[in-house]
């Protein structure tokens, strides 16, 4: 498991070289969506008309933080699941799309577009918000303001820590440790 | 007869909501360390190292735990010699659970998770309706219970209508089932709140109350749950899924059993998953 600190934008090398379990900390920007920006991404694909960021090797990360103190750039801020971006994820993926951070596994349909477009899934760990928070700099929004903590943010972030869970060679970091750990003698469930 | 103040009611309930967004309670970072100790996956060991990070930062700045601060539930227990009094413009006991959420969420920078109607999703912008449960019972206590409970675990949650035929090991194969399914999504370890019969609402409800039992992780009282409980933490901890589901062996801190008589013809089942981020607090008032 290697572990990598890169900045965003990334290219189609980069990804190649990463392998699941590795580690990656993340320097630059961070696009937010959930279930409300994202089905308003994809009509905005499908009428053809300018999307409010530039798709082109960036990570969109699942969240919705919570509100601000004053003075901070941003509250919790921990992954949600993303089998609910299932839907909409391929499609963004082959717009230029060169990763998402969640948490929770992807459908089969997700794990194909990794192949096929030269992308990874990453998480993040789930539920432990406020320690991410540190590792944010900066939160601005750039579309959806109406929608609350689900609108679109540009988080500037450093060092952000995530892990590969699918790579583009079909591997899946839930299955392949759940493997390693499982006792065999569990009644059952084989 | 004891009189309480509607008023006190909305301060209290202002302040529980907040610090149990905060402060992740001594019984559920206990066990954390218990499991820290014994996880044999480095990455889960990891996990469990930055959640009790993640709960020193939270109670120190006041950041929420996460950033799900979730529905706000509450199991009221209102004793039946206990006199409400109304003041500050509130009319009713439900009003005043409401008007602490409201306030408590503001005043703690939580986020408002509550869509006013299921399938139009409109964000009802203050956290509110609280999800309320009420029980009569004899006496002058007030006691009110808080959990706030995030979307990630409560949806990988479910109950099935067993025949009373089927026995004990169907329903063990279920609950395991159930924690298999949810895998990392509910963002293990978890708690597993089971709840056996009762009938079709009841069971679930169960399987809530399952989930406050304090300390988190002691046993049912009841010796064969007892038992039934320990056979399910030990299978479910076989399972492999481990911290965050990145592998190891701490799948779930505790399994919770509660139970409750049922009809000659049913054998209702329900499991309620609760993640790491067991935000739970009891008050007396
Ligand atoms: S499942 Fe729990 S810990 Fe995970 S994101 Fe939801 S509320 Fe937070």
């Amino acid at each position: 498991m290697a572990e990598y600190c890169i900045e965003t934008p990334v290219t189609d090398e980069f990804i190649e070289k990463l392998r699941v379990g590795d580690y990656l900390y993340i320097t630059g920007n961070l696009y937010t969506g959930r279930d409300s920006a994202h089905k308003k991404l994809i009509e905005l694909i499908k009428k053809g008309k300018g999307l409010p960021f530039d798709l082109k090797g960036q990570f969109i990360y699942y969240v919705g933080s919570t509100p601000p103190r004053p003075g901070k750039p941003i509250g919790s801020a921990g992954p949600t699941t993303s089998y609910r971006m299932d839907l909409y994820a391929s499609k963004l993926y082959s717009l230029g799309i060169k990763g998402t951070i969640g948490k929770g596994c992807r459908s089969k349909e997700v794990k194909e577009s990794l192949k096929k477009y030269k992308a990874v899934y990453l998480a993040a760990i789930g539920g432990v918000g406020a320690l991410i928070s540190k590792s944010i700099e900066k939160a601005e929004i750039i579309a959806y303001p109406e929608l609350g903590p689900e609108a679109i943010y540009r988080l500037k972030v450093k060092d952000f820590p995530s892990i590969v869970i699918n790579d583009i060679y079909g591997g899946d970091l839930y299955e392949e440790g759940k493997r390693q750990y499982k006792n065999i003698f569990t009644k059952g469930l084989m | 007869m004891k009189t309480i103040s509607l008023g006190k009611v909305r301060d209290t309930i202002k302040d529980i909501v907040q610090k149990a967004n905060f402060d992740l309670q001594d019984d559920v970072l206990a066990l954390i360390k218990k499991m820290q100790a014994k996880e044999e996956s480095p990455t889960g060991k990891e996990v469990l190292r930055q959640i009790l990070e993640n709960a020193k930062i939270a109670r120190e700045e006041k950041i929420p735990l996460c950033q799900d601060t979730g529905l706000a539930v509450f199991f009221v227990e209102l004793g039946e010699d206990v006199k409400l009094q109304k003041e500050c413009g509130l009319f009713s006991l439900r009003h005043a659970i409401n008007e602490g959420v409201r306030a408590g969420y503001a005043e703690g920078y939580l986020r408002n998770s509550v869509v006013g109607d299921p399938l139009q999703r409109n964000n009802t912008g203050d956290n509110t309706p609280a999800f309320i449960h009420w029980e009569l019972v004899p006496g002058d206590t007030f006691k009110v219970t808080f959990i706030a409970k995030g979307a990630g675990a409560e949806n990988m949650s479910a109950v099935r209508m067993f025949a009373p035929a089927d026995g004990i090991e169907s329903i063990e194969d279920f609950v395991v089932e159930t924690v298999d399914k949810a895998g990392p999504n509910a963002c293990p370890p978890v708690i597993v709140g089971v709840g056996l019969g009762g009938n079709f609402e009841y069971s679930t409800l169960l399987s809530k109350k399952a989930l406050l039992r304090r300390p988190v992780g002691s046993h049912n009282r009841d010796k064969f749950y007892a038992q039934m409980e320990r056979r399910l933490l030990e299978r479910i901890n076989n399972l492999g899924i481990g911290p965050q589901g990145l592998g190891g062996r701490c799948t779930a801190l505790a399994v919770h059993v509660e139970t409750f008589p049922c009809h000659i013809a049913s054998m209702p089942a329900a499991v309620n998953i609760q993640c790491h981020s067991h935000r739970v607090i009891r008050i007396v008032i």
